[in-house]
Order: C-alpha cells, then sequence, then structure tokens
C-alpha cells in the first residue's frame, strides 16, 4: 500500500513533465494545425542552455533564462520560418519542422558534443524531501511537482481568464474574425508558439539533471509527447493534462509491478503450453509488464484511434 | 546484374592489387557502430581510440608487411542490425576486409551471420570480423564462426570474475539484476543467476529483470522495486544512457550499497556521476589505468589525452585489436588473404601494455585475458575519465579469466 502511494507520486512527475511537453505542442496545433516535429527539440535546447547558464550564474538563472531564450528562438522560427512555409500548406509545414528538429541536433552535438553533460541539481534542492516506508521522495521531485502545478495555473488562469487569453482562443477557432474585429492575429501566433516552445524550455530545464542531459534526449521523449496529444485530443489542453498524467501512471505502475502475462492468460482461461520453450507462443507468455511498460502508451493510443478518433477530449472537427 | 557486380569488383580489386606492387597500401578497416543518435559517444570515442591505435602503434611504427599502413573508416549503423547489414555491405565494396564493431550483441549477432554466408560464397572477397566490445557469449559458443574475433571477455567470463568477488564477501545476502532487454541483457542475468547459484547458493537473487533497451525515460519506478527489495548489491550490464539513469535513479532513491556493472565509465557517465558514485560503482572490465601498469601504457594515454583533450582512454582493448591484426599479417605476410590472417590470430600469445597476456583461444577465437574490478573514485587516480577528476581505480585483478571455461564452439575451418 506505501508502495502505491510512492508509485503515484512518482507517475505524477512523469506525467506533469509530459504535460508541459504537450501543453504547448497541442497549443500550437490548434493554432496552426501543424504538428510540431521539433517540439521535443526546444525542450533540448532548454536542458542544454540551463546547463551552460548553470556553470557561470547558478541553477536558478537557468530556470529563468533558459526557458526565455527558448521561447525567444521558437518565436523567431515562427516568424521567420514556418510564416513563410506556411503559404506552401500544411506538408510543406511539416517537412520544414521535422528538417528543423534534425537541425537543432546536429547543432547541439555541434556545440556540446555527444557526450552526456554533467547538469546537476543544486545544492538546496538534494537530499530526500520525505520519506514513505523507507521509500525516499527526493526533494528535487516535489520541486518538479510544485513548479508543473504552478505553470498549469497560470496557463489555465490566462487562457480562461484574461482578455489576452480570449483573444487567443478566438483567433484559434476564428483566425479571420478576430483579425476583422483589428487584433494581430500573427502577433498572436508567434507569441503563442514562443509560449509552447518556452514551456519546453521549461520542462528541459527541469528534466535535465534527472533525466540527464545527451544529444539523444529529444528523440527519447519526441515519440510520447505525440502519443500524449493524441490521446488527449489534439488542440485540447485539458486532454493533454488528462493524457499525460494516464501515460505517467500507467508506465509508473506497469514498470512497478511485475505482472506477468502468464498470469493474464492462465486467469482467462487458456492452459500454458508445456514445454514453453517449443512453443510458437512462448514470446507472449514469458512477457512481463515492467519489459513492455513503455510501449502500453502507444497501445492505448492505437485503442484511442480505434473507439475514438478524436481523442479523449478532442473535438470532432478539431 | 550480378555478373557485373563481379565483373566491376573483380575489376577494382585488380587495380587495387596492381596499384599496390610498387607502392605501400593502406589496409581500411571498416569500423560499424553507431556514430549518431543516443549511444553516438560511445561510438565517436571508439573511434577516435581506433584511429588513434592505428596511428600510434602501426602507422608510425613502419605500418605492417612492407610498410602498408592502416586506415579506419567510420560506418554509421545507427545501432541497428538491419543498418549494420546495409553498412557492412557498403564495406565489402570497398573492398575493406576487416570489420571491428562492439557496441550491442545484436548487431555483432546479425553481423557474424552475415559476414559467415559473405564469406562462403564469395570466397574471393572475405572479410574477418573483430568484435571488441560485443560480449554475447553465444557469439564464441553457439553461434560461432571461424571469421569472428571476440577481444572483450564475454559476459560469462566477466560474470565469473564478477561472483567470485561477491562470493568472498559474507555480508551479501540479496542481489538484485536488472538489464536490458536484448542478447546480452539475457546473458547477464542467465549469468548471474548460474554462477551464484554455484559459489554461494545461500545469496537469494531477490530481483532479476529485462527493460526495454534505450526506451525508458525515467527509472524511478525500477529503482523503488531495487530499494524496497533490501538487495544489498546491484548487477546490470546497462550502457549508455541507460546505464546513467538507472545509477543515478537508484542512489538517488537511496540504495546504500554497491552497483557492479559493466560499463559504467567514460563518454561523460564518470563526469554526470562524480561525487554521487564515489565507491558505489564498481566495473568489471579489462585494461588498467590506475594506476597505469607500464610505462608505455602511461605515456600512451598522455598521447592521446593530448590529440583528443575531451577523449578517453575507456576501451584499451582497442589497441590489442590493433596490434594483434598488424601482427597477424605480418606472420601471415598477407593482408589480402583473411583466411591466413585468421590462422595466424589463432592461438596467438600477445604481451598488451595494459599488463598481462593476451591468449587467443583457437576453439571458439575467444581472447582470454585479466579481468579486472575497478571502482569510481577522485582517490589516487592518475588518468580520470571525462576530465571529471573521477576515473576507475583497480580493486582486484583475476589472472587469464575463464581460461578453461567450457565452449560449445564447433568450428568450421575452410
Amino acid at each position: 500500500m506505501d508502495l502505491v502511494l510512492v508509485n503515484l507520486i512518482d507517475g505524477l512527475v512523469t506525467g506533469l513533465l509530459l504535460f508541459m511537453l504537450s501543453a504547448g505542442l497541442t497549443l500550437i496545433f490548434s493554432m496552426m494545425g501543424v504538428l510540431n516535429f521539433a517540439h521535443a527539440s526546444f525542450y533540448m535546447l532548454g536542458a542544454y542552455f540551463a546547463y551552460q547558464i548553470s556553470i557561470f550564474l547558478g541553477f536558478w538563472m537557468g530556470l529563468l533564462i533558459a526557458p526565455l531564450v527558448v521561447g525567444v528562438i521558437g518565436a523567431g522560427v515562427e516568424r521567420y520560418g514556418l510564416r513563410r512555409v506556411h503559404q506552401y500548406g500544411h506538408v510543406p509545414e511539416l517537412i520544414f519542422t521535422f528538417g528543423l528538429a534534425l537541425l537543432i541536433e546536429e547543432v547541439v552535438q555541434f556545440i556540446w558534443g555527444k557526450d552526456q553533460m554533467p547538469y546537476e541539481i543544486p545544492g538546496i534542492l538534494e537530499g530526500a524531501a520525505f520519506a514513505i516506508a523507507g521509500n525516499t521522495i527526493p526533494l528535487y521531485k516535489v520541486f518538479m511537482i510544485f513548479l508543473s502545478l504552478l505553470i498549469f495555473g497560470g496557463l489555465l488562469y490566462v487562457l480562461t481568464k484574461t482578455r489576452v487569453g480570449m483573444i487567443i482562443q478566438a483567433a484559434l477557432s476564428y483566425p479571420k474574425t478576430v483579425e476583422a474585429l483589428g487584433h494581430n492575429v500573427p502577433l498572436v501566433f508567434m507569441g503563442v508558439f514562443g509560449v509552447g516552445t518556452a514551456l519546453a524550455g521549461v520542462a528541459g530545464v527541469i528534466a535535465g539533471p534527472v533525466l540527464s542531459t545527451f544529444p539523444g534526449m529529444a528523440v527519447v521523449l519526441g515519440s510520447i509527447v505525440f502519443v500524449t496529444i493524441v490521446i488527449g485530443g489534439l488542440g485540447s489542453l485539458f486532454g493533454a493534462l488528462v493524457a499525460s498524467l494516464i501515460i505517467g501512471w500507467l508506465t509508473t505502475f506497469a514498470k512497478a509491478y511485475d505482472v506477468r502475462m502468464e498470469d493474464i492468460l492462465t486467469g482467462i482461461g487458456f492452459t500454458k503450453p508445456d514445454p514453453i520453450w517449443d512453443s510458437a507462443w512462448q514470446d507472449l507468455w514469458t512477457l512481463t509488464s515492467p519489459q513492455i511498460a513503455d510501449i502500453l502508451p502507444y497501445l492505448l493510443m492505437v485503442l484511442i484511434l480505434i473507439f475514438r478518433p478524436y481523442g479523449l477530449f478532442g473535438k470532432r472537427d478539431a | 546484374m550480378r555478373k557485373t557486380t563481379r565483373f566491376g569488383l573483380g575489376a577494382v580489386l585488380a587495380t587495387v592489387l596492381s596499384a599496390g606492387a610498387g607502392y605501400a597500401d593502406t589496409i581500411k578497416i571498416a569500423f560499424i557502430d553507431p556514430l549518431s543518435g543516443p549511444f553516438a559517444s560511445t561510438g565517436t570515442n571508439g573511434l577516435h581510440q581506433y584511429e588513434f591505435a592505428a596511428e600510434e602503434l602501426v602507422n608510425k611504427k613502419g605500418g605492417v608487411l612492407d610498410g602498408d599502413t592502416f586506415e579506419v573508416v567510420g560506418f554509421d549503423n545507427k545501432i541497428s542490425p538491419k543498418e549494420s547489414l546495409i553498412q557492412l555491405q557498403v564495406a565489402i565494396d570497398q573492398g575493406i576486409r576487416y570489420i571491428v564493431q562492439g557496441n550491442s550483441s545484436g548487431v555483432a549477432n546479425a553481423l557474424t551471420d552475415a559476414i559467415e554466408k559473405h564469406n562462403r560464397r564469395n570466397p574471393d572477397d572475405r572479410v574477418l570480423f573483430l568484435n571488441y566490445s560485443a560480449v554475447d557469449p553465444a557469439l564464441t559458443n553457439d553461434k560461432c564462426n571461424f571469421w569472428h574475433f571476440r577481444f572483450d571477455a564475454n559476459a560469462d567470463i566477466k560474470m565469473d570474475a564478477l561472483t567470485d568477488i561477491i562470493a568472498e564477501d559474507d555480508s551479501i545476502t540479496k542481489v538484485y539484476v536488472i538489464g536490458q532487454d536484448y542478447s546480452f541483457g539475457k546473458a547477464v542475468s542467465a549469468a548471474a543467476s548460474r554462477f551464484l547459484g554455484e559459489k554461494r547458493p545461500d545469496i537469494e537473487i531477490v530481483g532479476n529483470e529485462l527493460h526495454p533497451i534505450g526506451k525508458v525515460k525515467d527509472f524511478t519506478p525500477y529503482s523503488r522495486k531495487i530499494v524496497s527489495s533490501g538487495a544489498d548489491v546491484i548487477i546490470t550490464g546497462n550502457w549508455g544512457a541507460d546505464m546513467l539513469n538507472l545509477g543515478k535513479s537508484v542512489i538517488e532513491n537511496g540504495f546504500e550499497g554497491p552497483i557492479y556493472t559493466y560499463y559504467a565509465a567514460a563518454d561523460g557517465i564518470t563526469a554526470a556521476f562524480g561525487e554521487q558514485g564515489k565507491d558505489k560503482l564498481r566495473l568489471v572490465t579489462e585494461g588498467q589505468t590506475n594506476p597505469p601498469p607500464t610505462d608505455t601504457a602511461a605515456a600512451y594515454i598522455e598521447a592521446f589525452k593530448a590529440k583528443y583533450p575531451d577523449g578517453n582512454m575507456s576501451q584499451t582493448r582497442i589497441t590489442n585489436v590493433i596490434e594483434m591484426l598488424a601482427k597477424a599479417i605480418d606472420q601471415a605476410g598477407t593482408a589480402t588473404d583473411v583466411v591466413a590472417v585468421a590462422e595466424a590470430l589463432e592461438g596467438m600469445e600477445h604481451e598488451t601494455m595494459w599488463g598481462g597476456t593476451l591468449y587467443m583461444r583457437p576453439e571458439d577465437h575467444q581472447l582470454i585475458q585479466d579481468v579486472l574490478i575497478t571502482v569510481h573514485t577522485d582517490e589516487d587516480i592518475q588518468f580520470d575519465l571525462d576530465n571529471s577528476g573521477y576515473g576507475q581505480h583497480l580493486e582486484s585483478r583475476v589472472e587469464m579469466a575463464g581460461k578453461d571455461s567450457p565452449t560449445t564452439c564447433k568450428m568450421r575451418r575452410p
């Protein structure tokens, strides 16, 4: 029982981190109708920038400055890259972001090399916050949870309660009308793209020290972010949150408990072939949940696409 | 179509051969390993060590035969077996006869099969496979062939040495085994259970599991299980980012005991662990660097660091590959007849600069060498890794480890 609580917290951390990435991606998608393949690369940039800044100014300045830099780069990419490609349609846009992802990875390797970066958590956040039945919860994780919740709260507030948020929401649904009303819609798009990438940057800053900062970090997380927003429903912020948490808990619990396929299959009523090593079904029978934990989200995505193609909280036409 | 290819290859070969009559040739060695993606740092560093070894140990000493020099050509296989086979074909088409590869036994298994088929079908341009790092025991047992030579101690030999050390420590009663879900990870796990069962039946293996390779973002759930299992010791064959993330995660989540590993050093891993891993990480490896076993070794590392200040002398066996290959080519008197070179390699004994003697066992082409246990520390370190001040210091040595280890290899010679 104690371990359940610990796993809930661990899953929450994973989920919230995923949310910070998918929130920006889903916002950008609902705005421009284009999937930003380079989104996870901005996450990587965030980690590398923060590492570089932390060498000179310490972790906290890195947390403050790196996302800003990433956001400005993101806004620049929208203004001078995507906006020009936009007129040629969606496919060139996709290819543009895909190329950008490759470019960023190469640039990062060019500047920092291919090794792991020794990006450390700050001294003040080292050590355990509390322990549940001998399992310590590191202080840094608690910090990650609070920061993510703070950002989610802030985002929700800006989008639903402020004038800027209303203009953004209106611009997402009826850009022409909003433009006719005298608002600068391209500026809104640029702003949202910048904020979205800055969010990915924040995720990179706080994930860098725990999930390690290396040139492959974007690839490792890249596909799962898409899975998240497909499950949550393209363009839905709330859906992204729910999907992130589901994925976080799903993978954490699958890894933490050794559920064996053998038990499930015998539970359903199949009999185990004997001897197992001669059976064609050997691979299926010997599976355990930790082995397949990281592909469960993909399985979930397939199921969602079959039974609810527009995602958990997506609108049918979105 | 095939005829034209044959003819083309033959023409190229003829040109190469005739050109070589008067001049010194270059003998090309294809390095097929990941040079991009998550495991790129391991691959790139390996390539540098090969280039350096070829330059320092062969070319600067007058080369082999009549002044032929070695050239190492990098091929990026993106750690995928499929991509490796394509790169192998490219290398063969370029007339390269020596293939070196090490990262991932999955790749090595694919390569050894492909090379055996190729050599059977093309007796005129056969190639040798010098495996410097893939330690899946099957490669020198059931799947052994005449063209494959392994220069690293295989997983069983390393585990044999490692469990000897564990068995001596009476305070250890619980062991947790975790690894990547592919042939090597499975081999480590099987060997750990077998050897511990033989040597210390009282030790309980409290966990034995596999996780997807290169896919796990966060190891926390695994660490929780490890910590709550009450394990005294962790054994893992993880490498690359999987090693770093697993290690950091278990230490952060409160694991106090030693972590016995195969590959927890260099490529940024040593620097990233730093103080956190001190006296916790232990490596079962070959090739001693701290203290340096010979003056040659010390000078060699210094020269390497002078050329690649950011590099690491992390795979000392690479010098053994180059030196033994050069010796075999000289003995065979040819670099193009790989059968003669392979026969010269079989049973070869070689004094290595890293201390001890090497012996290429003819029965299975497994190199027999000293296996060491080293510890991650910053005390008494002459040659650190990742310029971090931390390095691997010798703790114990098993001489000629696994010399009499059994093999199921039934070698078919040409």
